[in-house]
């Protein structure tokens, strides 16, 4: 027999492409235009008819089939989405309203636009409780991702990214500018960002500084889908630092009583804008093709990106060119379920010497970029005149020389992969097994030249440099999960439990370096011709879900890890957490509140491990061979030195106790829907590269255990569709974190003075800016108080004697004053679509960060014009308001509140439709422009800077671009 | 699979087989020795040490600083952390160079202990050696102790007392003693003079090992500072005499020119060197070192490459006026051994490098003029002299004008115009007849400076604080003024004092 009907949406509207099918059978089909199908040659008897439509509820309706033609409509309703959105966990998934712990998703419809190369940028201000600070505008760089503010000192404070159930590592790989990069962010569906220990623990030891699953686009049934889009766009720098004009420095130094006729000598008669020559506007173009569908029930996804990226930066370029695929069949009947996903990428850089960044804005602009010389024609300050001039060691050199001058480039491949079983037992149905292999490779290979006349590498006649490093990870993991609907108990269980091993292997070869000429630069053969760093790691963890009445779920997960990086006494690691979840809206005195459309309450504790940033055997007590420019002479023979290595035999995982509290609320159909979270986190056995007691191991510093930091915040989130009509659709999100750390211990002696000075910046050497300190927030800068005159003028070197003992020194006169860390992030995105128009943005801004201008501590001071060294160099125009004399590093005066304000994106699109009436072609065509304006009192170039100390950052641009996207 | 999370360094060796045959002992006896010539292990880059700058954390560079800046001698132009402090006699606890220097000396005393720790006969018993080889051995570890009483003699004479390790502590996070001053004096005595016997005889140790007359050598200085680090009353310039003499009667001469003791190739043909740090402008890299000190003592318009350091020429150190000044004539035309190069005299501004004469005694040129190899143009391959045989005579005519027993004036004025003779290129128109101690400390600046003598003798001479001795700047004052009298020794680092509180502070810090 047969049956045929119409397949209508909640606005009695057709709904095409709707799939119906008779369950248990192959028969099947798609619903016409018009909503209309129609199955033929059903056997005769009692079936079922399944609807399916993406974002509707699926229907079944019950017939009995005879040989008359049947008539059958459906009418269904759109889904509550959000709340029956599925999530991806940890070794899992479950629908958004049973989730237990703080966990947000964010998928590629609210991603961030533009010329977007590298994934993590995707999702920049789009969640609380995530900061994600471009390292800077270099093509392909990475970022500096912290959730929940980070929990460690030393060790890593990035996240552990799973990238389809394959934990990718974030680490270095040479000739990468960052790993992520090379995965092309077109491929990615869904970011979902795991933040409380009920949903890292299971995790364990990777999962202090919180998690971020990323799943990749999969193929879906029905025809291929090709979808096409390409993008061109153009970067330019937004503005330069300010520097003294030739004209400017020429009047500072005929002006200057100080300067002797000597420095009048060395003023050039050019005027070059030395930013001007090193920075273009670069143009980059982002090609991608994918296609998905099915064949024979097979759904499939392959897609091929080619970018051409360009920095603004002279000579700077990326090539990538990516592909992945995914093929994700069922077999017998359903019961086994494959995933298998690959993905590479081929990726070319050429790098620009970034050197020429700081070299611009010091070098001198009363100097022409060219002149006849033996350095290649660039100009230099140097000693001695025609073939005799050597390049002077202590002045700058050409900017233009720098990048001109240097071929670096490098080709990156990179694969990783996995294939996933998930088999529901015939037998037993609630009973899966799940097995997941994956694996994830790269090969780094690359080279520099200097030619032998550049004055950069003129000491040693030019330079030849090569690298090679491959990296092999592999992982296994299995897990068994129940899950069953107690009906008698009116619960449901829902129980994991698995094996994990991981295993990390990278070789690097050693190469000795050459002068130009391809001789060997005596002393860099290097002593061993390979070094493979490796590590693993095995766990075993376990997770219990179990819900009472759709009210009430309680969790709880545990998982004990071993690390190769400890010694056998403290290998294994165990990792609880536990959480209690209450869906207050499922309560009877809740349901028939019409306005409140979800309302859940959320209260965990977990313990999570960190273990990334101890070197693989630290624990040993090992000695190292020296290299063979560190020979002793012993005789007339040298020998190379066998080499204690401090260690540190009890060194451990480092632990966070995290607790967390959250609300789930939705109003008016979820049409307005957050959560609130506060969460408080403990970490202990802190890892820190401390000083120890000087001669008792064979260093002064050592990585080791010791101390607490605690960081407390507030999370709060709300999206809404304020306009939601068949024309014209407005939805606003906005998103708050407020964060604050604090060093609660820090030593084996408890002292007050005790500090770790970190934060290293430019100028002089050795210096340091910041320190950890108990009481105060991590990388807390450590400086003089600044006096000032009654004009508000800095006085030079005149400090406050903050300790009343007549002498200002750095034991007593330094004070902690304010930190790096923003107080509060705040994220704001808006989407409008009218008609076939749409426009949207991302706003972004923090609180409360101060950054040191190394800029202006280190060039904007007149011993950098009239160098001692015998050069004039420029400063930035910083020193006409401070009028310093000699540097003051360590002064307060150059730490300033660098919050911000700043439009990341704002992108207009337009929706053609289809092409022809024919055709089921469709075009989007839309047009972006990213870093659209920064509002900040910070006096130098850009706010934005991870560690807090701004020195010679690449500029990040500003983008336009012009996008189109086909999909047929 | 478990098997899996036992896994071991690739290149790295174990203790167990870095010490396997006489020659892997050697090569930890070469990292041993070379703890005061390297900043570390991988180049100029890396560093033994933490919380200082790489290229600044090598023993020669610290120890210099230390004893040269914060002197009448030299004066450094550069603003990094911690130098104008040294140049102002201004320091605190928190210095950045004292840290390191006093970091740098317990360091190579670590790796002394663990080369004893795992050259005890128990050791040695298991390991398959000849007994050629356990000779060998037994050798390597007095030299060990010897680099240990050395930087112990380092730490009393400047930071006083500090903690005291031995190859019986282990390794790991424990909190170190500190020794006294007077306690440390008889642990290095007892030290050098148990290790005599089992030390080469002077003279028949590879370049650049230790022999006894290096044993003698420390002594001797040890015991002409002695009231110093004992006290008043607690003098004991007999046993400076007995020692120095030791040496001087060992077989040691003169270098004949006096300026190739600071060439590239003083490592041959020296006969005057009782104990060196050896550097190689290929091999043996570091900033610190020869290297610095070659560099940092001129600046590039000073043509390097007539320096052997074509690509050098750092432009930081040089003298204040009181030191050429010691010469009557230092154009270095009669007294050979006032290498200046000419310019101003004066230092008026402390970051101008051209204020103050700069020192040319150290150089990369070999003495017959040429470039020693360097891998680019800046790395010198110049070895320091640690003990040379002109201070055995200056020890000795001190010991003698000091009162004590054992030597007579006549043979200390004729060992002091041995030195005058050769600084005169062999004439006898600079000798004496007589002398006193103003002569000797005068003499020991002429002779000595530049390298790293001068705080300890001025201290010895009692200078070193008084307002009634001024140089250029002394006190952070450009007239010069009086310092407090605690100064005479360096603060316990405050990192330090603060990572073990078995520590307490030098007092006056």
């Amino acid at each position: 027999g047969s049956i045929s009907g119409k397949i209508i949406d909640e606005a009695n509207q057709p709904l095409p492409g709707a799939a119906v099918f008779i369950d248990g059978t192959s028969l099947g089909t798609q619903t016409d235009v018009n909503g209309n199908y129609k199955i033929s040659g059903i056997k005769s008897g009692n079936v079922s008819v399944t609807v399916r439509f993406v974002g509707y509820v699926e229907q079944k309706k019950q017939v009995t089939i005879s040989t008359t033609p049947l008539v059958l409509n459906f009418s269904l309703v759109p889904e509550n989405k959000s709340l029956n959105e599925v999530v991806v966990i940890g070794y899992g998934s479950v629908a958004k309203k049973d989730l237990t712990g703080a966990v947000t998703a964010v998928s590629s419809k609210d991603f961030q636009r533009g010329n977007i190369v590298s994934p993590e940028q995707l999702i920049a201000g789009k969640v609380s409780g995530v900061q994600i600070t471009s390292n800077s505008g270099a093509p392909g760089s990475g970022s500096t991702i912290r959730i929940r503010g980070g929990a460690s000192l030393n060790a890593s404070n990035d996240p552990l990214i799973v990238i389809d159930g394959v934990p990718v590592s974030v680490g270095a790989i040479s000739g990468a500018a960052n790993p992520l990069s090379l995965i092309n962010p077109n491929d990615i569906e869904t970011f979902t960002v795991l933040k409380d220990a009920s949903a890292t623990a299971i995790y364990g030891s990777r999962a202090s500084n919180g998690v971020i699953l990323i799943t990749t686009k999969k193929g879906s049934s029905g025809k291929p889908v090709v979808s096409f889009n390409s993008q061109l766009s153009a970067s330019t720098l937004g503005s330069q630092i300010d520097v003294l004009s030739a004209q400017e420095l020429r009047d500072y130094v005929t002006n200057n009583p100080r300067a002797t006729a000597q420095y009048i000598g060395y003023l050039g008669e050019s005027n070059t804008n030395w930013q001007n020559e090193i920075y273009q506007t670069a143009t980059n173009s982002d090609n991608n093709l994918s296609i998905s569908g099915a064949v024979k029930n097979i759904p499939y996804r392959v897609a091929v990106g080619y970018l051409d990226q360009r920095g603004v930066l002279l000579r700077d370029k990326l090539n990538r060119t990516s592909g992945s695929l995914s093929v994700t069949p069922k077999f017998f009947d359903n019961h086994l379920k494959v995933d298998v996903n690959v993905k590479g990428s081929l990726s070319k850089s050429r790098f620009a010497n970034q050197g020429a960044i700081g070299a611009a804005l010091q070098f001198d602009p009363t100097q022409p970029v060219y002149e006849e010389n033996i350095f290649g024609g660039f100009f230099e300050y140097a000693n001695g005149s025609g073939a005799n001039a050597v390049p002077n060691p202590n002045a700058p050199r050409n900017p233009m020389g720098l990048i001109m001058q240097r071929e670096d480039n490098s080709e990156v491949n990179r694969s990783l992969g996995n294939i996933q079983l998930d088999y529901m037992f015939h037998f037993l149905p609630e009973l899966h097994a799940n097995l997941n292999l994956g694996y994830d490779v790269a090969k780094g290979t690359g080279s520099t030249f200097v030619p032998e006349f550049a004055a950069q590498s003129f000491s040693t006649r030019g330079s030849r440099t090569q690298y090679l490093q491959e990296i092999n990870n592999k992982i296994g993991e299995f897990y068994l999960n129940y899950n069953k609907n107690l009906r008698s108990l009116n619960s449901n269980i829902n129980v994991t439990a698995g094996y994990g091993y991981y295993d990390n292997r990278t070789t690097n070869f050693n190469y000795p370096n050459l002068r130009a000429n391809g001789d060997v630069i005596p002393g860099t053969e290097p002593t061993f011709p390979f070094d493979i760093p490796r590590n693993n790691l095995q766990s075993y963890y376990g997770r219990m879900i179990y819900t009472l009445s759709d009210k009430y779920i309680v969790s709880a997960s545990i998982r004990t890890d071993g690390s190769s990086r400890f010694s056998e006494d403290v290998r294994w690691g165990v990792f609880p957490s536990a959480s209690f979840t209450w869906r207050a809206k499922s309560e009877s005195f809740l349901q028939n509140v019409q306005s409140l459309s979800d309302l859940k309450l959320r209260v965990s504790y977990g313990i999570t491990g960190q273990q990334d940033g101890i070197s693989n055997f630290s624990y040993l007590p090992n000695y190292a061979v020296s290299q063979n420019d560190s020979q002793y002479q012993f005789g007339n023979q040298f020998f190379n030195l066998f080499v204690p290595i401090a260690y540190d035999s009890n060194i451990k995982w480092e632990e966070t106790e995290t607790y967390n509290a959250g609300i789930d609320y939705g109003f008016l159909n979820n049409r307005i829907n957050g959560s609130i979270d506060v969460y408080f986190k403990k970490t202990k056995d802190l890892l820190a590269n401390v000083p120890i007691p000087v001669g008792s191991n064979f260093n002064n510093f050592l990585l080791t255990n010791i101390g607490n930091v605690e960081n407390r915040g507030l999370e709060f989130n709300i999206s809404a569709d304020a306009i939601k009509t068949k024309d014209f659709n407005w939805n606003l999100g906005f998103n708050l974190t407020l964060n604050r750390s604090r060093i609660t211990n820090l030593t084996l002696v408890p002292d007050p003075n005790f500090n770790i000075l970190v934060g290293g910046f430019s100028g002089g050497t050795g210096g340091t800016i910041q320190t950890h300190s108990v009481g105060f927030e991590p990388f807390s800068f450590y400086v003089y108080k600044q006096v000032y005159d009654t004009n508000g003028k800095p006085l030079e070197g005149v400090y406050e004697d903050l300790n009343n003992d007549g002498v200002i020194s750095e034991a007593g006169d330094l004070y902690r004053y304010k930190s790096p860390a923003p107080d509060a992030l705040l994220g704001f995105s808006t989407q409008l679509n009218y008609k076939k128009w749409s426009f949207s943005t991302v706003l972004r801004a923090n609180f409360g960060n101060y950054m040191y201008n190394n800029v202006a501590s280190n060039f904007g001071v007149e011993r950098n014009i009239l160098n001692p060294s015998g050069y004039v160099a420029n400063a930035t125009s910083e020193i006409f308001r401070s009028q310093f004399i000699n540097n003051q590093y360590l002064s307060d005066y150059y730490i300033e509140n660098a919050s911000f304000l700043r439009m990341d994106n704002i992108g207009l699109g337009y929706n053609l439709g289809r092409l022809s009436k024919a055709s089921s072609a469709n075009l989007r065509l839309n047009l972006n422009c990213q870093n659209v304006f920064v509002i900040s009192n910070y006096s130098g170039l850009d706010p934005e800077i991870g560690n807090g100390i701004d020195f010679s950052l690449y500029p990040r641009p500003r983008t336009f671009s012009l996008g189109l996207n086909l999909d047929f | 699979c478990t098997k899996d999370l036992d896994l071991r360094p690739t290149n790295d060796l174990t203790s167990e087989s870095a010490f396997t045959g006489l020659n892997g002992y050697k090569q930890v006896l070469a990292k041993v020795y070379g703890s005061y010539a390297l900043t570390g292990n991988s180049g100029p880059g890396s560093s033994d040490l933490g919380g200082i700058d790489a290229g600044t954390s090598d023993f020669l560079r610290l120890y210099w600083n230390a004893q040269e800046l914060t002197s009448d001698e030299a004066i450094c132009a550069w603003n990094d952390p911690g130098l104008p402090e040294l140049n102002f006699q201004t320091w605190t606890p928190g210095n950045v160079l004292l840290r390191g220097l006093y970091t740098r000396s317990l360091f190579q005393i670590t790796v002394a202990n663990e080369f004893l720790r795992e050259s005890t006969d128990d050791k040695l018993s298991g390991r398959g050696l000849s007994q050629a080889d356990l000779a060998e051995i037994k050798r390597f570890r007095a030299e060990a102790r010897f680099l240990r009483a050395f930087q112990y003699w380092v730490l009393m004479d400047l930071f006083g007392n500090p903690p005291f390790i031995t190859e019986n502590d282990a390794v790991g996070k424990f909190l170190p003693n500190q020794i006294k001053r007077a306690a440390l004096f008889t642990y290095i005595e007892t030290e050098l003079k148990a290790i005599e016997a089992d030390m080469a005889a002077p003279r028949t140790n590879e370049y650049g090992r230790a022999d006894q007359a290096a044993v003698w050598a420390l002594l001797a200085r040890m015991y002409l500072n002695a009231e110093v680090y004992l006290g008043a009353g607690n003098a004991k310039y007999t046993d400076a005499i007995t020692y120095s003499s030791r040496v001087i009667n060992a077989g040691y001469t003169l270098m004949p020119t006096f300026r190739n003791l600071f060439r590239a190739d003083n490592n041959v043909n020296n006969p005057e060197v009782i104990l060196s740090i050896n550097y190689d402008g290929i091999k043996s890299l570091n900033n610190g070192g020869t290297t610095f000190l070659i560099n940092s003592s001129i600046n590039a318009a000073m043509s390097p490459a007539t320096f052997g350091v074509p690509n050098g020429g750092w432009g930081g150190n040089r003298a204040k006026q009181t030191l050429p000044l010691l010469f009557d004539d230092r154009s270095g035309n009669t007294d050979r051994r006032a290498m200046f190069f000419d310019g101003k005299l004066n230092v008026d501004d402390v970051s101008a490098f051209t204020d103050g004469l700069a020192s040319t005694k150290f150089s990369n040129l070999t003495s017959a003029g040429v470039a020693a190899p360097s891998s680019n143009g800046t790395f010198a391959s110049t070895d320091f002299p640690l003990f040379r045989l002109a201070e055995m005579f200056l020890i000795y005519a001190e010991a003698v004008k000091r009162g004590g027993s054992g030597g007579t004036e006549a043979q200390a004025i004729t060992y002091l115009n041995r030195l005058r003779t050769r600084a005169y290129n062999g004439s006898t128109a600079g000798n004496i007849t007589s002398y006193n101690l103003d002569y000797i400390l005068a003499e020991k600046g002429r002779e000595f400076y530049w390298e790293a003598h001068r705080r300890t003798d001025l201290i010895r001479f009692q200078k070193y604080t008084s307002d009634a001795y001024l140089w250029p700047f002394k006190g952070g004052v450009k007239a010069g003024k009086g310092l407090e009298s605690f100064r005479t020794i360096f603060p316990i680092p405050s990192a330090d004092v603060i990572a073990n509180p078995n520590l307490i502070q030098n007092t006056g810090y």
